[in-house]
């Protein structure tokens, strides 16, 4: 099942990656071949948001007694351990495709900095995670943070965006990255979307299995340690 | 769970109201988890809990109102005085400031009332955790190796704190290793080894009796 | 009502053991003065470049030197396991945080007073509108020392604490440094209508960062 799904998803990308620089045109004012790098900036943009949102559900559900169960601590681990990855990415293209495009190699337009700020929060909670070895220990202190930062987002954009808007600078910076798509552009954009949202889900089922296992080992180390002070106890009272 | 193992697995203790209940065993042997777990201080992994009628298990924080832990630590600010400390513990937890100076005068810390915490000696920390365990008029006391570091003059002062408790239906459960001094004190007394609890059987009965 | 009382009691803690020790007067003050000093530094002291930069060098310094109170204001705790006897006193989680953001929140005020007064004086600034730079710093001060708090209990004894709690809340009060810089440059630029919106901008932070604090101290506190 799992194959499958890899294998779907090798496909899509593969896809993607044909009609990116075979099929589809370059774009004369907006850095030439360079906006194929969109293709690979609008999927990660879009990754970077929905495995925090994912993350965010993840911790609302550990946090809630109802449904508190390690899976969440670690899907939502997972999730923010892939999300960082495609985060990063997004920045790393935003600036490549910077460079030809408008000369400089950064450029403070809302949507960048608003994710460069959710890359430092994804930092932070992945640093949290560290503290804690179990679900146990770690899985409320980090379910939280990452709700707060998840409730901060919002604030976090809408300054970022207004305080843009007063560095109008002209059209050329206004429109970054709101490329006009149409036609053959809009088609690979789509798939771009959707091939790379599989191949996050795949990471994050990959991760995910991979979390569950150390979980399980620490799980086991525990009982061997209790069962251990147990049978040595029995041996001292004899 | 202290860290990756399990301090306590399978330690069953019922403990009466007005008894004063020793709590011996080597050191790691889980009395100080026993007791923050009684607090309501450590979460509850396995196993039912009660304490003053309070299941631990659902509820972690409502009995501690009627007790007072008095641990390694003071739980108090290094900056101020012991009056001070004295004062602000017995406020939050809604006593009164009379409270405060009584329990002060108990274990007689009058005299240093106005010096800072970071000067006191090891001996008059003890006593000023003791007392800030006594401004909470607790019903039950949880006392984890008082006797460390308490003089002659320190060591009357506990055994009278805690010998008057019963009379004030407060019930004791402390931890030691000062067995011959604790035993004095101690209405029964049961062994922690290795996370279990086990009854030692007492040769002679009664608190305060003397071999 | 019990809620303000015992916040009160925490706040006036704080705020004591600070009268005592002094450690905000005497370090984290000197410390955000020679932030000040660093950025004049940075820009080669060039006068117009700092008059022109000053409101965001200004709550730069700021933020910094709250890290550090929000530092100081845990390690107290940590000390003594103070922090037990705060779990064991009965107090409601949201006192707790009220007392200490409110405590946090005198302390940066006072600072940005002191530091305010360096910044004209050191960047050469021409001083307009003070209510409207007053409203600002006292709305960006309440959500600046309400996330601080929150994050400064989330962190409460964890090993890596001093690095960790930076890096956790300067990406947090982002709007923070962006309202407060727009709003200080508004207002030292003689446009004062400019500025309100971000003062709302502020206190809505403050707002949010007061009702989250509130919500989730309790729980945290319980944390190891």
């Amino acid at each position: 099942m799992k194959r499958l799904f890899l294998g779907a998803t090798v496909l899509a990308l593969a896809a993607t990656l044909f009609l990116a620089l075979y099929v589809t045109p370059p774009r004369e004012n907006q850095g030439g071949e360079a906006v194929r790098l969109l293709y690979l900036h609008v999927p990660c943009a879009w990754l970077a948001y929905l495995a925090f949102g994912v993350t965010a559900v993840a911790s609302a559900l550990w946090l809630l007694p109802r449904t508190r169960h390690a899976s969440w601590d670690l899907l939502a681990g997972a999730s923010a351990e892939v999300g960082v990855l495609f985060t990063a990415l997004m920045l790393v293209v935003g600036s490549l495709w910077g460079r030809p495009t408008w000369g400089t190699w950064w450029e403070w337009d809302a949507r960048l900095t608003s994710t460069a700020i959710l890359f430092f929060l994804y930092l932070g909670y992945l640093a949290l995670r560290r503290t804690g070895a179990t679900a146990d220990e770690r899985g409320t202190r980090c379910a939280i943070a990452a709700l707060i930062a998840a409730a901060d987002m919002p604030v976090v954009h809408f300054s970022v965006s207004w305080w843009q808007t007063l560095h109008q600078e002209g059209t050329v910076f206004n429109d970054k990255l709101d490329v006009k798509v149409n036609g053959s552009m809009a088609v690979t954009l789509l798939l771009a979307v959707a091939a790379f949202t599989m191949l996050y889900g795949y990471l994050v089922l990959q991760r995910f299995q991979l979390a569950q296992l150390e979980e399980g080992r620490e799980e086991r180390a525990l009982q061997r340690a209790i069962e251990e002070r147990v049978r040595a106890d029995e041996v001292a009272v004899v | 769970m202290l860290g990756r193992f399990p301090a306590l697995a399978g330690a069953d203790l019922d403990v009466d109201t007005g008894e004063i209940v020793l709590l011996s065993g080597p050191n790691g042997a889980g009395k100080t988890t026993l007791l923050r777990l009684c607090a309501g201080l450590l979460p509850l992994r396995a196993g039912h809990a009660e304490v003053l009628g309070v299941d631990l298990a659902r509820d972690r924080k409502s009995a501690r109102a009627s007790l007072a832990l008095v641990g390694h630590e003071t739980f108090c600010y290094d900056d101020l005085t012991v009056a001070e400390n004295l004062r602000f513990a017995a406020r939050v937890s809604g006593h009164t400031d009379a409270d405060a100076d009584a329990a002060l005068e108990r274990v007689s810390l009058r005299r240093v009332a106005d010096v800072t915490h970071s000067r006191l000696s090891h001996g008059q920390r003890r006593r000023l955790a003791l007392a800030i365990a006594l401004a909470r008029r607790p019903r039950l006391l949880l006392l984890d190796e008082p006797h460390g570091g308490l003089d002659e003059h320190g060591r009357a002062i506990l055994e009278d704190v805690v010998r008057a408790a019963p009379l004030q239906g407060c019930t004791v459960l402390l931890a030691s290793h000062e067995l011959d001094l604790a035993r004095r004190l101690a209405t029964r007394e049961v062994q922690l080894v290795a996370g279990r609890v086990h009854a030692v059987p007492r040769v002679t009965s009664g608190a305060g009796a003397p071999a | 009502m019990t809620l303000v009382r015992d916040a009160l009691l925490v706040a006036g803690k704080d705020l004591r053991i600070e009268s005592r020790s002094r450690v905000a007067l005497q370090q984290i003050l000197p410390f955000g003065a020679i932030v000040v000093v660093l950025f004049a530094f940075a820009l080669d002291a060039d006068r117009a470049l700092l008059s022109r930069a000053a409101p965001g060098l200004f709550w730069a310094a700021v933020l910094l030197a709250a890290l550090l109170a929000v530092g100081r204001s845990f390690a107290v705790e940590e000390a003594n396991r103070a922090r037990d006897g705060l779990r064991l006193s009965g107090l409601d989680g949201g006192s707790v945080f009220l007392g200490k953001t409110a405590a946090i929140a005198v302390e940066l005020f006072l600072l940005e007073v002191v530091l305010g007064i360096l910044v004209v004086v050191l960047y050469d600034v021409a001083l307009h509108d003070a209510m409207v730079l007053f409203c600002a710093a006292l709305a960006a001060t309440i959500g600046l020392a309400a996330t601080g708090t929150v994050y400064g209990v989330l962190a409460g004894g964890l090993r890596a604490r001093e690095t960790l709690i930076p890096l956790l809340v300067l990406p947090a009060v982002t709007p923070v440094m962006l309202g407060g810089t727009r709003a200080f440059q508004a207002a030292l630029d003689d446009a004062p209508g400019d500025a309100w919106p971000w003062v709302q901008l502020l206190t809505a932070f403050a707002v949010l960062a007061v009702a989250a604090g509130v919500l989730v101290f309790g729980p945290l506190l319980e944390e190891a």
